[in-house]
């Protein structure tokens, strides 16, 4: 009967329970609990700053659910930042907050540990990377642990899964012992008593790994790294991706496809407006994936063959070094570099995503403190930093004409991305702050989390971007037909033929890339280009203006007037650079 | 003999130990980096630091961090020398 009515409060206590949140310092694993307990799928990858909005799933409690959100990371709750004064606002919209800890960092972890305490919110304590405590030398008495804090601690392994089911089932134990508010110096002495009771350290040589960290941040050795590093993954990169279109998606395409395509333009009589936005146009004779332009050939190519070969490779070893643990190491290596662009060594993360897709990377800049450097940060991206899609394209429309041509263009915009900095840091008011970051340490990733991610990544690209170009194509079908762009073309070609030296045609890319980078490129094909024309066109294109999507996310970050600071900027540089290319050429 | 020796974060050698003894500069600063684990009377080690004015990287119990030259020259060290 006693027990019947345990059970009782128990279920009374879960249903009272709508919002959990999860809450620790960053890099401690959040985002992984947070997958383990919603099986909803987040990026999570080792350092600092993963997380910058905030994520929200439910998970089954009972005979009921309750929302969880994964909170960004926070040292402190004395609101020094944005996202200490966010953390702290959404401690008071929730219910039970799990505190994820470090168990390798116990000891600065449980500051905001205390923190959160004070506050009384009822908690819960889950002891993460507990696999890693043992051969680091450290001995954590969990049961003195819990006595001392007053609520139930759960050791975990979150990346396997170890102790979330024990994790959950303490959530009817969670309780809040209401700690006295202290101060500063005072909570420090506090967490000195707790650790001399709970944790022993003995000492322990370096491992291998940790050899590899110190040799990473080192000047000399470090900066070979880097070089290894960077060169090491746009081999494999483009080895996967050729590897992909070569063996994979072309042959498929060829002998799967065209066979299909051929009866169906039979079918349709081999012109028409149905043929020509179906299958597009007839190249001597035959059906061409990238010219024909219709929405079955161009249309499911262009993001299937072209694209997304590259999205997965860059996404696969991307993940690595994210999980790795690499990135920050990199930021460190690149600071001194990045302060002469008005920005610091952390902002080389969000660059980097921006190689694969402007829109996270604009979303990552709010790692980086002040507004000048997210306004600095985000403008270079979007100007100088070509997304996967486009370098897709560009590998493979410019790659045709020969390697030198795709070396123009990569050279371009990266001395556009170090000259635009360079006088952005000049003109753009205020300061930039400092680097002071937390290293990870190396982390040897798994197999199954980093293919998981990586599914995550090209599905998302599958579901986002094959509609929009799906759209796209048929826009353009549409308005040729309605000869919308020879107007256009007509009214813009003093700016295209006289400064830029393509042929009138070209705006209607222009046009397009507002829509997806990928088709623009593709549009450039019909075009009978020479290929300084391509390299020139493809430099404009990157540069010009943002797709929809990356236009959104800038709107979202910077406001209205950050934003059309932004394009103006974009607009005048891609016009100027565009035109001194042409002289050159 | 060991001699005990006030030195800043910038000055101290790679692979030196010593104890934090203050950080100078505003509140901001100490409170963020006491967040860290960086406050009087914790023993850092000092890792790297980069050349041309490039941040310093230190380890602090199992944590490792990379502070910018400006905070570097404001964190005050106790070093034994010998």
């Amino acid at each position: 009967m006693a027990c019947h009515n345990a059970e009782d409060n128990n279920i009374s206590r879960k249903s009272d329970i709508k919002r959990i949140l999860l809450m620790g310092n960053p890099n401690v694993g959040k985002s992984v609990v947070f997958s383990r307990l919603t099986g909803v799928h987040v990026i999570a990858s080792n350092y600092p700053g993963t997380t910058v909005g905030y994520t929200s799933g439910f998970m089954k409690l009972g005979e009921k659910e309750a929302e969880v959100v994964d909170v960004p990371g926070t040292y402190t709750l004395e609101p020094t930042s944005e996202a200490e004064e966010i953390a702290l606002k959404m401690l008071n919209s929730g219910d039970l907050v799990i505190n994820v800890v470090d168990a390798t960092n116990l000891e600065r972890n449980l500051n905001l540990t205390l923190q959160l305490l004070e506050k009384g919110t009822p908690m819960i304590v889950a002891l993460n990377m507990w696999d890693d405590v043992g051969h680091r030398g450290i001995h954590i008495d969990v049961g003195r642990l819990e006595e001392l804090l007053g609520v139930p601690v759960i050791p975990t392994v979150a990346i396997t899964g170890q102790g979330i089911k024990e994790l959950v089932e303490s959530v009817s134990r969670a309780s809040s012992p209401h700690l006295p508010p202290s101060g500063h110096d005072e909570r420090w002495v506090k967490i000195g008593n707790i650790i001399d009771q709970v944790q022993q350290v003995t000492h322990r040589h370096h491992t291998w790994l940790e050899h590899l960290e110190d040799a990473s941040v080192r000047p000399l050795t470090g900066s070979l790294i880097a070089l290894a590093v960077l060169a090491g993954t746009f081999l494999v990169v483009r080895f996967i991706g050729e590897g992909l279109i070569g063996y994979v998606f072309d042959p498929l395409f060829e002998n799967l496809w065209t066979p299909v395509i051929s009866i169906l333009s039979s079918l349709l009589g081999g012109s028409g407006f149905l043929h020509s936005t179906l299958i597009g146009s007839i190249v001597n004779g035959e059906v061409n994936y990238v010219e024909s332009f219709g929405l079955l050939t161009t249309g499911l190519y262009v993001p299937v063959a072209m694209v997304l070969p590259y999205i997965v490779s860059f996404y696969l070893m991307l993940g690595l070094l994210e999980d790795i643990g690499y990135l920050p190491r990199l930021a460190i290596l690149m600071d001194t570099v990045m302060h002469r662009l008005g920005l610091h060594g952390y902002a080389i993360i969000p660059t980097l995503l921006g190689l694969g897709c402007n829109v996270p990377a604009v979303l990552a800049t709010r790692i980086l403190e002040s507004k000048r450097e997210r306004f600095i940060a985000a403008t270079l991206i979007s100007i100088a930093v070509p997304c996967a899609a486009l370098q897709a394209m560009v590998f493979g429309l410019v790659g045709e004409r020969g390697g030198q041509y795709v070396a123009m263009v990569y050279g371009t915009l990266f001395v556009v991305w170090i000259i635009l900095g360079f006088i952005l840091n000049r003109l753009v008011k205020g300061f930039s702050p400092e680097l002071l970051i937390e290293i990870p340490p190396y982390r040897l990733p798994l197999w199954q989390t980093v293919l998981q991610k990586l599914w995550m990544r090209a599905r998302g690209f599958l579901r986002e971007a094959v509609p929009i170009i799906l759209a796209a194509v048929l826009v353009i079908n549409i308005l040729y037909t309605l000869g919308v762009f020879d107007a256009i073309a007509n009214f813009t070609a003093p700016v295209i033929t006289g400064l830029l030296g393509l042929p009138k045609e070209a705006v209607v890319a222009l046009v397009i890339g507002f829509l997806r980078k990928d088709v623009a490129i593709g549009m450039l094909a019909p075009l009978a280009l020479t290929a300084e024309q391509l390299v020139v066109g493809s430099v404009v294109l990157a540069m010009f203006f943002p797709c929809m999507a990356t236009f959104v996310v800038l709107l979202r970050e910077l406001g209205i007037f950050g934003l059309l600071k932004a394009a103006g900027i974009m607009v005048t540089v891609a016009l100027l650079v565009g035109g001194l290319l042409n002289l050159i050429l | 003999m060991s001699d005990k020796k006030l030195v800043t974060l910038r000055q101290m050698q790679s692979g030196q130990s010593g104890k934090v003894i203050q950080v100078q500069g505003g509140m901001g600063l100490a409170n963020r980096l006491s967040a860290l684990g960086v406050r009087p009377g914790k023993k850092i080690t000092k890792v790297s630091s980069m050349l041309m004015r490039g941040p310093v990287t230190i380890q602090s119990g199992n944590t490792r961090m990379a502070i910018g030259f400006g905070m570097a020259n404001k964190i005050i060290v106790e070093i034994e020398e010998s």
